[in-house]
């Protein structure tokens, strides 16, 4: 099979800095690095979208400098009307460094934003549940699911923010949905599972976001994220109602949105007519 | 045991015979037939012509197919047909020849979703065990990952199939349609150098190709590039046409569609791959034969440390065997289909179906 993975090399000045970014993940359209900024001890996320082999040169240019700005304009408008994403530091759209002719992709430095996935805190929630369930008690139970409850609440509470600030994200999954943790000194909750679901929602990865108050737009987005909740945590599916909920009470606009996310799911290509 | 597939829902119809041995070895294909209802360049295929001519081979197939595969009816255990989706008269006239035969021969009758057909057909012939499905082709376009026993849509098309696009787009320029459109619109873009900006249509897991073919058919009518005439002229000049004022060419065109689609596709792909955690791309339907996008899945996947799985034309285009190895997987758990219900429908989407077969 494959030779042993390496990441394409980084652009400047990256490529230099010491210590070196470490690579966190590789999502579809970028690399992520911890790395610091100005500062040894001030942690930083940097996002590396390297350019992609595959694609025409021109075409990878184009798309790739258009989202790192879009990127950007996006989440310093978020920061400005208070919704919690991670802060810009710096960028560039036409890093140099790249292995032959020198472009070597388009980079964004952010805010370091210190906790979980929320993927993560639903797959490892309903791995336990899966297994463990039936050796709680009713009312155990209850509050496992309704802790699910409130996270679901609070995401639609935070998408709810989110929209209000004239900007849908074009990506929503719990992959992109982070929990702050609690600075020290917060009492913790406690759960069989062991999994914490406290802190505040982050929304990361604003690769596909862009400006839009439309109800199409936002509902789209909802449905996004629906669907994703769906086929990743089959478990949680059930409570998508709480976000909906969580929604709905965050702005005015909610109201309107969440009737266009009806026409929305109705929509879906080729779903059964009957009924 | 043994199983006839018939697939007829779209322009050809396919009649294959599979093999799975009792002792548990590899399943063999015995039979893979296949007839293409071909319109003329610049018309596309219409239902009620395509189903009058799967009526007329559906019977001359069978037949072959049997003497092809050295099998007496005495050895079929079950007939499977193409229950959905696809285009409503070419389903059903294949439909009823199944119904017939099982009827004539006393055979039980599988119905087959079409999607799952194309999967399982691609993961047998390429060894893929949980792959990341693509499966691009004239009617449908959809990112498919398996997880507890369903073959679940992560991304697809909002409006029209990015077959359907190509071939339409075939259609303006008045490319012939023998073998295929698409194929033909492969060749020429090989001879396209000028990429010229289009839509670049991705919402999410999901991607939209109706914009991308109204402004290319745009484009096309504004350099006048579509239409017969200009067809005749340009199969004359072999290709060789450089315009003095650098405009695009019908090469360019090609080739900057086929770019920006295909981009596209992979863009989604990585997507779902990058969600699910999976180094496996599986590509099947008629679209998954086109070797530019095999070669650009390939170049994402192994940037990704993974590889890709494709299959040949014999396989990927529409096929009857394909339902056959989905109908036995089907039929070996006990699913059966009376026939009563044996009515197939055009909307039949790919995680409707229980996929009983797999306990991964």
């Amino acid at each position: 099979m494959a030779d042993e993975y390496k990441p394409p090399a980084l652009p400047a000045p990256f490529n230099n800095t010491r210590p070196a970014p470490e690579l966190l993940t590789q999502g579809a359209e970028a690399h992520l690095y911890k790395t610091v900024s100005l500062d040894p001890s001030i942690p930083a996320a940097l996002k590396v979208r390297p350019s992609k082999p595959y694609r025409h040169p021109i075409l990878d240019r184009r798309l790739t400098r258009q989202r790192i700005i879009q990127e950007a304009r996006c989440l310093s408008k978020l920061v400005r009307e208070g919704v919690s994403v991670p802060a810009v530091l710096a960028l560039d759209w036409e890093g140099q460094g790249g292995d032959e002719a020198g472009w070597g992709g388009a980079w964004l430095m952010m805010e370091w934003i210190n906790g979980p996935v929320v993927r993560v805190v639903l797959e490892q929630w309903e791995a336990w549940m899966k297994k463990n369930a039936s050796s709680l008690d009713a009312a155990q139970l209850e509050q496992e699911n309704s802790r699910v409850r409130d996270l679901l609440r609070r995401i639609g509470k935070t998408l709810g923010g989110l929209h209000k600030a004239g900007v849908v994200h074009g990506d929503l999954t719990t992959s992109n949905l982070m929990l702050r943790l609690p600075t020290e000194g917060t009492e913790s909750e406690t759960s069989p599972t062991g999994v914490s679901m406290q802190g505040e929602v982050v929304l990361i990865d604003f690769g596909l976001a862009s400006q839009s108050a439309q109800d199409e737009d936002r509902a789209v987005d909802l449905y996004v994220l629906e669907r994703a909740i769906g086929s990743t945590h089959p478990r949680s599916e059930p409570f998508m109602e709480e976000l909906v909920h969580g929604y709905r009470e965050s702005h005015r606009g909610a109201v309107s949105t969440l009737k266009r996310l009806e026409d929305v799911r109705m929509r879906g290509r080729k779903r059964s007519m009957i009924g | 045991m043994i199983a006839i597939g018939m697939e007829g829902s779209a322009n050809k119809i396919g009649v294959g015979i599979m093999s799975h041995p009792k002792d548990g070895s590899p399943p063999q294909v015995l039979a893979n037939i296949r007839h293409t209802y071909v319109s003329p360049p610049g018309e596309g295929f219409l239902p009620k012509d395509t189903a009058r001519h799967h009526r007329a081979w559906v019977v001359n197939l069978v037949k072959r197919a049997l003497k092809e595969a050295k099998v007496s009816v005495e050895d079929v255990d079950c007939i499977c047909f193409t229950q959905g989706p696809g285009m409503g008269a070419p389903l059903q006239a294949v439909a009823i020849a199944a119904r017939m035969l099982s009827l004539l021969w006393g055979k039980a009758l599988v119905g087959v979703n079409h999607c799952v057909g194309h999967i399982e057909m691609g993961r047998l012939i390429t060894g893929a065990t949980n792959p990341v499905v693509l499966y691009v082709s004239g009617g449908n376009t959809q990112v498919i990952a398996y997880s507890s026993q369903r073959y679940r849509i992560f991304g697809e098309t909002l409006d029209i199939a990015v077959g359907n696009c190509l071939d339409r787009f075939a259609r303006t320029l008045h490319i012939s349609n023998d073998p295929a459109p698409g194929y033909n619109i492969e060749q020429l873009a090989k001879q396209g150098k000028q990429l010229v900006d289009l839509p670049y249509v991705v919402k999410g897991m999901d991607v939209s190709f109706s914009g991308i073919l109204a402004a290319i058919d745009g484009l096309a009518a504004a350099y006048g590039l579509g239409g017969s005439e200009k067809a005749r002229e340009d199969a004359q000049a072999s290709g060789k046409v450089q315009d003095p004022d650098n405009k695009p060419t019908r090469a360019d065109l090609c080739f900057s569609l086929q770019e920006t689609v295909y981009s596209m596709l992979v863009e989604i792909t990585e997507r779902a791959m990058a969600h699910v955690g999976s180094k496996q791309v599986l590509i099947v339907g008629g679209v998954g034969s086109n070797e530019r996008l095999q070669e650009m899945m390939g170049i994402m996947a192994r940037d990704r440390g993974g590889s890709v799985y494709a299959t040949d034309e014999r396989f990927c285009i529409d096929n009857g065997i394909m339902i056959a190895q989905a109908g036995m997987l089907a039929y070996q758990t006990g699913f059966r289909t009376p026939l009563k219900e044996s009515s197939c429908t055009q909307r039949f989407r790919t995680d409707e179906v229980f996929v009983k077969w797999r306990e991964d």
